[in-house]
């Protein structure tokens, strides 16, 4: 008997530009239970890093507490990682953002974690837009507890626990476009067509990008008569359009036609392209995306791929005018100035 | 795609590529299971149940097994498979009571077999157990064909030769040696039901054209002859400078024999080029490791005489041209080349011949002089005649005699009993879960990163002085079971259960070697390339599913499957599962006492 993966990869797979190869991203077996959505999660980022050429010792991982903020234990082994306190991830990411902004920030958090326990401290990430990639693996439950109602969990949504739930439900899309993050959207961990271009689009983006996953807990939350099951996200989803994430130092290759696709140019010249979908929405505005959540939420139906994203994003680092390095870098003479410097501190108080 | 079809014998046969690429198509993984439990009796006679001779087998095969084995691609040596039957010869205990018992009263039915080799005795063993009565005729003085009379004993001791022989001349048929059959017409005569010719292919090819062929002829050999006249020792020393034409595994054994005879300065001349030489990458190795040059790109054009001796050979050097379709042609250089030497070993291959057939009995035989012969059934145009070995298709290894003793042995029998011989029994399968509990599984399933063990040789000296001294001298049972432990256990398959199915990817995201894929219905080329790992090889399968809530199907490429198991492992919902794939050739009887086809056990 064993239990353990195998170091074959499959020999034809090849390296990406940075000549890792997808084992670089990945981490160790998971331990959650066989069918969790979360483990697809994780395994849409490690593709994401993959092809993003992301080097893996530039990430941190970090998150809160729950079976969604254990899965960074199953992906990218090779990059930094601090498993924190439930619902404190922001306060943590926010630390190591402003010691040092040259890393790529992932926070992982679960529906719990974020809408309960850690709900302020998400308001405030959002208003402050950090620079990172905050991900919810949202099941609708506590799954690592055994599966009570969590703060997303619909009204009149059974989980196995057997109790229609009675309290209305937070939208997390919704708070985040409220709180202020510069790019949102919402997938499902069983759609990673949609869900890896979406993480590479987040990776990239200057400030704080937010991606609800839904994400099925098989064991507490996959019930007939729960709307966070497999089977009820399926049945009920829509999706904006597919989006693409053209990287500024790489030549477009692929052909779009005229019309079919909306281009969004960030800061650092790279373009995202989003190809138009049956749904009415206008990513780059936030009010067009409030309402685009809003009336699919009335229809019953899960609006999900990405919903807005704000090209001007001016990150936290910009908005407070902080060093631009990493703090490690400042030498003895920047971090003491000197008498001079003093005095003419002083001096522009008086 | 169409789903496949996984009820079909062939489909999960397929997957277990060595016991698919096997001519016998013996159980492989099941039975380096049973030597890596130290089970080595079991494993030595389920060996023997399929392919007759594990003990010869497990040293001389030709082993198609092992290049299409599928740890071969996944890493860049296959399991070797070879060796470790000779494991399990090397290491059981006596099995003699486990072995088939003859009936005392016969089934009335008399049956000839011409020639004592490896295809005429499995028609033997197949048969004895059903109380045929069976008169074996050859022309040597002992029973094995050309495994005796050509495989030399330094890669095959007689005692090995003879204790697997033994088990079948135990079984009372009755043995003419000595016996040269010159006339089947003679045979037919006699109150046989049926005839199996197994007389192999017995013919080496000559050079006769070539200038001062008849004027050297004193030392000049076919070496199958020369071979044959080694073994039954009528020669047992050859000159200093000996030159071995021809690129085979003849001409490897001829070399390597000279060099034990006396040879000093041995060299093979060939007309391919190295790598395309017909001989076994390990022969030549083998060859090389004895001194023995291999000179490639050269095409023999004269024997030279000196005072009516011979002296030397001259050669044209030729280079390989390739068309377009890649065939090629050996276009000479227009260089010459000349080699001394004292004698010359022809081995530049065989052919069948059949002077003792008379051409009138109803046994046709086409442009090339050989039988027709039909390829399911080993029956001659003459019903009652059947062939098998080389004899039936040309030269080609042991394994491939035993594959057709047991189909003439099936066809002999439904003939005698009246019945068609087309109707031939399927094969025997089965599938047998394998999860024992929570990550328990009755097979060692933890794939590690081990590279292939290498089986120690003989000292050369010695070996060099004694043309009986095994090279080889097989593992010792440690490192048979680190050699073991590298075997996939391909037989214990991944079976799909679109039905459980939530599609939640955990199969997918977990597998090692991206096997599996959930995507949306195509032909193959267009799946192929859509894959979530390259899909190039297309000799083997995808294993497609439909029936899924979504609508996409299940496509699985089982080119490089570890078989891990941890697809099954983390499915939530049991939609797969390991399942042991029995696959066993039907045989004319029943011969082991212990069923091949096991129930679920603890293993490993
Ligand atoms: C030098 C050499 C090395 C080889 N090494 C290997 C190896 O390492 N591994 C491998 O798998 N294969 C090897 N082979 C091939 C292998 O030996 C044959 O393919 C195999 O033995 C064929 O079996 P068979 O039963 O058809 O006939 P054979 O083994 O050829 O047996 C035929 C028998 O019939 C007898 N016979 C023929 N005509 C008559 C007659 N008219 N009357 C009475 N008796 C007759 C012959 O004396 C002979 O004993 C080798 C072949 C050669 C030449
Ligand atoms: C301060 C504190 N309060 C409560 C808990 C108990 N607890 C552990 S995980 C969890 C909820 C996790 O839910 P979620 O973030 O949705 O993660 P999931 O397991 O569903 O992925 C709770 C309440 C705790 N660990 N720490
Ligand atoms: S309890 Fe639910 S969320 Fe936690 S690992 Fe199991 S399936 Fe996943
Ligand atoms: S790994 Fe084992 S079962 Fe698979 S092909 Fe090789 S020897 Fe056969
Ligand atoms: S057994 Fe399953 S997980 Fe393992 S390699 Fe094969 S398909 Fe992948
Ligand atoms: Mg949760």
């Amino acid at each position: 008997m064993s239990y353990a993966k195998s170091t074959f990869r499959h020999p034809s797979l090849q390296p990406n530009q940075l000549g890792y190869d997808k084992r670089a991203y990945e981490g160790a077996l998971s331990t959650l239970c066989a069918g969790c959505g979360h483990d697809s999660v994780g395994a849409a980022i490690v593709q994401a890093c993959f092809e993003a050429n992301i080097e893996p010792h530039k990430v941190a991982k970090i998150s809160g507490i729950g079976c969604s903020s254990k899965t960074p234990a199953y992906f990218l082994g090779k990059s930094h990682g601090f498993n924190s306190v439930h619902g404190r991830m922001p306060s943590v990411a926010t630390g190591a953002n402003m010691a040092n902004r040259d890393m790529i920030y992932l926070g992982v958090s679960g529906d719990g974690d974020t809408a309960s326990i850690g709900f302020g401290q998400f308001a405030h990430v959002n208003r402050r837009n950090l620079n990172m990639l905050y991900l919810v693996e949202n099941n609708g439950c506590y799954g690592l507890t055994k599966g009570q109602d969590s703060a997303t969990t619909d009204v009149g949504s059974v989980s196995k626990k057997g109790q229609a739930n009675p309290f209305t439900a937070i939208d997390l899309c919704a708070t985040a476009l409220e709180m202020g993050a510069t790019f949102v959207a919402r997938s499902f961990s069983g759609d990673k067509a949609q869900l890896v271009p979406l993480i590479k689009a987040a990776l990239r983006h200057p400030g704080f990008a937010f991606i609800d996953v839904l994400s099925p807990c098989v064991t507490f939350n996959n019930t007939t008569t729960s709307t966070k099951s497999y089977d009820y996200v399926r049945d009920h989803v829509a999706a904006t359009g597919a989006i693409d994430v053209i990287p500024m130092q790489q030549e477009i290759t692929t052909d779009y036609q005229p019309g079919s696709s909306h281009e969004v140019t960030l800061h650092d010249g790279s373009v995202v392209h989003l190809y138009k979908g049956d749904v009415d929405l206008d990513v780059t505005c936030k009010v067009s995306a409030q309402e685009a959540i809003r009336r699919h939420q009335l229809e019953g139906a899960v609006l999900t791929g990405l919903l807005y994203m704000d090209p001007q994003s001016r990150d936290f680092h910009q908005m407070i005018n902080s060093v631009k390095g990493p703090l490690r870098d400042l030498d003895e003479a920047a971090l003491c100035p000197g008498q001079k410097a003093l005095d003419a501190i002083n001096a522009s108080f008086r | 795609m169409r789903p496949s079809d996984i009820a079909h014998p062939e489909h999960f046969h397929k997957v277990v590529d060595c016991q698919y690429a096997c001519p016998a198509h013996t159980p492989v993984p099941q039975y380096i299971r049973l030597i890596a439990q130290q089970r080595y009796s079991e494993a030595y006679l389920l060996n023997w149940e399929s392919n007759v001779f594990p003990g010869v087998l497990g040293r001389t095969c030709d082993r198609p097994c092992e290049p299409a084995c599928r740890r071969g691609r996944v890493e860049e040596q296959p399991v070797a498979i070879c060796r470790l039957k000779r494991v399990a010869a090397d290491f059981k205990d006596d099995i003699k009571a486990q072995l088939p018992t003859i009936p005392e009263q016969k089934n009335g039915k008399k049956v000839a077999l011409v020639g004592a080799g490896p295809a005429a005795l499995t028609v033997a063993r197949d048969l004895a157990p059903l109380g045929y009565q069976l008169d074996i005729y050859d022309a040597q003085p002992k029973a094995g064909g050309f495994m005796r009379s050509q495989i030399p004993s330094f890669r095959l001791p007689e005692a090995v030769l003879d204790e697997e022989v033994g088990y079948i001349l135990d079984m009372g048929p009755v043995t003419h040696f000595n016996h040269y059959v010159d006339s089947l017409q003679s045979l037919l005569a006699q109150d046989y039901d049926a005839i199996f010719v197994g007389s192999g292919a017995p013919r080496g090819r000559d050079l006769p054209n070539l200038p001062g062929r008849q004027q050297a002829d004193a030392d000049i050999h076919i070496g199958i002859d020369w071979l044959a006249n080694v073994a039954f020792e009528h020669t047992t020393s050859i000159g200093e400078k000996v030159i071995v034409l021809g690129g085979g595994n003849t001409a490897m054994d001829c070399c390597r024999t000279a060099r034990r005879l006396g040879g000093k300065d041995v060299k093979v001349l060939v007309r391919s080029p190295f790598d395309e030489m017909k001989a076994s990458a390990w022969e030549k190795e083998d060859a090389l490791h004895e001194d023995i040059p291999i000179i490639d790109n050269h095409v023999p054009t004269e024997f030279v005489l000196e005072n009516g001796k011979l002296v030397g050979m001259r050669f044209d050097k030729v280079e390989a041209h390739y068309d377009s379709s890649g065939k090629r042609t050996l276009q000479p250089t227009g260089e010459q080349a000349f080699y001394p030497c004292d004698q010359v070993l022809v081995a530049i291959g065989q052919e069948n011949a059949f002077p003792w057939i008379e051409r009138d009995l109803g046994i046709e035989f086409d442009q090339w002089e050989t039988p027709v012969v039909d390829a399911t059934s080993f029956q001659s145009t003459l019903p009652r005649v059947f062939f098998g070995g080389d004899a039936a298709f040309g030269p080609k290894n042991v394994i491939t005699a035993v594959a057709h003793g047991h189909q003439a042995a099936i066809s002999i029998d439904l003939f005698c009993q009246g019945e068609s011989v087309l109707q031939r029994p399927a094969p025997r399968t089965n599938l047998i879960s394998q999860k024992m509990n929570i990550h328990d599984w009755t097979y060692d399933n933890g794939v590690a990163a081990d590279l292939r063990f290498a089986v120690p040789l003989a000292d050369k000296e010695q070996a060099l002085n004694d043309r009986r001294l095994e090279v080889e001298l097989g593992f010792d049972l440690a490192t048979a079971y680190q050699e073991a432990e590298r075997c996939l256990n391909c037989d214990v398959q991944t079976v799909f259960d679109a039905a459980n199915c939530i599609e939640c990817d955990a199969c997918a995201d977990v597998c090692p070697t991206s096997c599996i894929n959930f995507t949306a219905d195509g032909d193959e080329d267009d799946l192929r390339g859509r894959l979530n790992a390259p899909s190039s090889n297309r000799d083997q399968v995808l294993y497609i599913a439909d029936g899924l809530k979504t609508g996409r199907i299940m496509a699985k490429d089982e080119n490089v499957c570890l078989h891990c198991g941890l697809c099954a492992e983390r499915c939530p919902t049991g939609a797969w599962d390991m399942q042991q794939f029995n696959y066993q050739v039907t045989k004319s009887a029943e011969l082991l006492a212990v069923p091949l086809v096991p129930k679920q056990q603890r293993v490993g």
